[in-house]
């Protein structure tokens, strides 16, 4: 839950300007801006991003070194089920609080 | 050295360690404390202990806020979440820690409606999405979480959103870091201080530690060449008698911390006089309270707590382990009674527990060996 997990952002929603869809090894996300208020991200950039927030802005190169932190420690399936789990994406179809298997 | 080929720039790790040994004086014996949980993960995983010498020991800090968790909190929020109509929604970390009467999974096969959520504003939206419904976030974590869950109750408040409350168990290290540094039996000497807490919070929270304490802080990354890089960093302030803040981890960790955040938690949060941690008992101003300006949506102003305590089981030493003062083996239950597939104790749930970590990655390890030279 600690680790943050690197993103780069594809777009602002145009509907709300506090949400953006970033990209995460080919996962595609809306994450939420709220926290990067004084210096709010554009497309292109690069994030650290932690339980569906963007927390701080970082270099490109800082996010391969984090995802290989991810990856070296064994936790980027975990980090990728956390980014699917995201349930923002899409109104209509969304599913968040997957019912748990027995 | 068990992982070390996969590492970026063995070379300077390598360095890193020739460095360590030159800079630890036989003569001392050095007591390090990794303060967050990730670290400790870290630390096993890469087997950093194996680059160190004997007289640098790595003492496993509270920072896993599942671990921290009293049990008692655990059964109050599930004993609210039996009401009717009602969702318990929380992180998977979360779904396997023991309360008395079992964890949430257990809760969940006598019928209980429990969701795992990703984030907390996934748990507004299924509240937006069952409006028959109550859905109660069971909140944990550090500065790193409590600033999304601080939004989350604004979005709440700005929408009027009626069926939605928060279980707050929103922690802060800094009291923590003091109750450690009070205690009679502890001796540190300096400390690799958290790295994405410190996203939040800045540097500057540590200051008190450096100049009151003595003691030198060094907030570090998670790389293995970051933590080594770290205890380097506190060998060298430690031979020349000094006590800074220092921060390994710039390219991630602004000095003055995420003022945004900060913001958010003002607005929402205040601190409790006093909350009880697990191993560590009871630490004035180390947790946060839902303000009254948002009563309506915290859970314990909204409902009936019954304010349960319970105290961990005799037999497990998850408080002596969680100060520091016994190594997760030396428990009487380790790897016997409490292991992460049956867990007792919360420092064997989370995979940032240090009994989990050391578990996984010292215990197990050679076992498999073990049992392949057998074969």
């Amino acid at each position: 839950m600690c680790l943050a997990i690197p993103g780069k952002i594809i777009e602002l929603d145009s509907q709300n300007a506090l949400l953006a869809v970033v990209d995460v090894v080919g996962v595609r996300r809306k994450v939420d801006l709220g926290l990067l208020l004084d210096e709010p991200p554009v497309p292109g950039d690069w994030i650290l991003i932690h339980v569906g927030f963007a927390m701080s802005k970082i270099s490109e190169a800082d996010a391969a070194d984090q995802m290989r932190t991810l990856t070296m420690l064994g936790e980027t399936e975990a980090a990728m089920q956390e980014v699917r789990g995201y349930g923002l994406e899409n109104e209509e179809h969304d599913q968040p609080g997957q019912r748990l298997k027995q | 050295m068990k992982y070390v080929d996969e590492f970026r720039a063995p070379e300077l790790i390598a360095k890193a360690g020739e460095e360590i040994r030159r800079l630890a004086e036989s003569r001392r014996h050095y007591r390090i404390m990794e303060v967050c949980g990730g670290h400790t993960h870290a630390i096993y995983r890469f087997g950093l202990k194996d680059l160190l010498p004997s007289n640098v020991e790595l003492i496993h800090g509270p920072g896993c806020p599942v671990c921290v968790l009293p049990m008692g909190r655990i059964d109050d929020g599930l004993s609210l979440a039996t009401q009717t109509d009602f969702i318990f929604a929380a992180f998977g970390d979360m779904m396997r820690v023991p309360g008395t009467h079992g964890n949430p999974l257990e809760y969940k096969a006598r019928g209980m409606d429990v969701r795992i959520v990703y984030s907390p504003v996934d748990a507004l939206k299924l509240a937006r999405s069952n409006p028959a419904k109550h859905v109660m976030f069971f909140a944990i974590g550090f500065e790193t979480t409590a600033p999304s869950t601080a939004l989350t109750l604004m979005r709440a408040k700005a929408e009027r959103l009626r069926n939605f409350s928060v279980f707050c168990n929103h922690v802060t290290i800094i009291p923590a870091i003091r109750a450690i540094l009070d205690s009679p039996d502890m001796r540190l000497d300096g400390f690799v201080g958290p790295g994405h807490v410190s996203t939040v919070i800045g540097c500057r929270p540590y200051d008190w530690i450096a100049k009151d304490e003595g003691k030198p802080v060094v907030v570090s990354g998670f790389e293995p060449l970051d933590i080594l890089q770290s205890i380097v960093m506190l060998l060298r302030q430690l031979r020349k008698g000094q006590a800074k803040v220092e921060n390994q981890y710039k390219r991630v960790v602004p000095w003055e911390g995420n003022r945004a955040a900060l913001r958010a938690m003002a607005e929402v949060f205040e601190l409790r006089p006093y909350f009880e941690w697990r191993g560590l008992g009871f630490i004035s101003q180390s947790a946060l309270k839902i303000r009254a300006s948002y009563a309506q949506w915290d859970a314990e102003q909204r409902f009936s707590v019954p304010g349960v305590r319970v105290t961990d089981p005799k037999a497990a030493q998850c408080g002596e382990v969680l100060k520091g003062v016994l190594k997760p083996a030396q428990c009487k239950l380790f790897g016997n009674e409490c292991t992460p597939e049956q867990p007792v104790g919360a420092l064997m749930v989370s995979s940032e527990g240090s009994c989990a970590a050391y578990y996984n990655y010292e215990h197990r390890k050679p076992v498999t060996i073990a049992s392949a030279a057998a074969k």
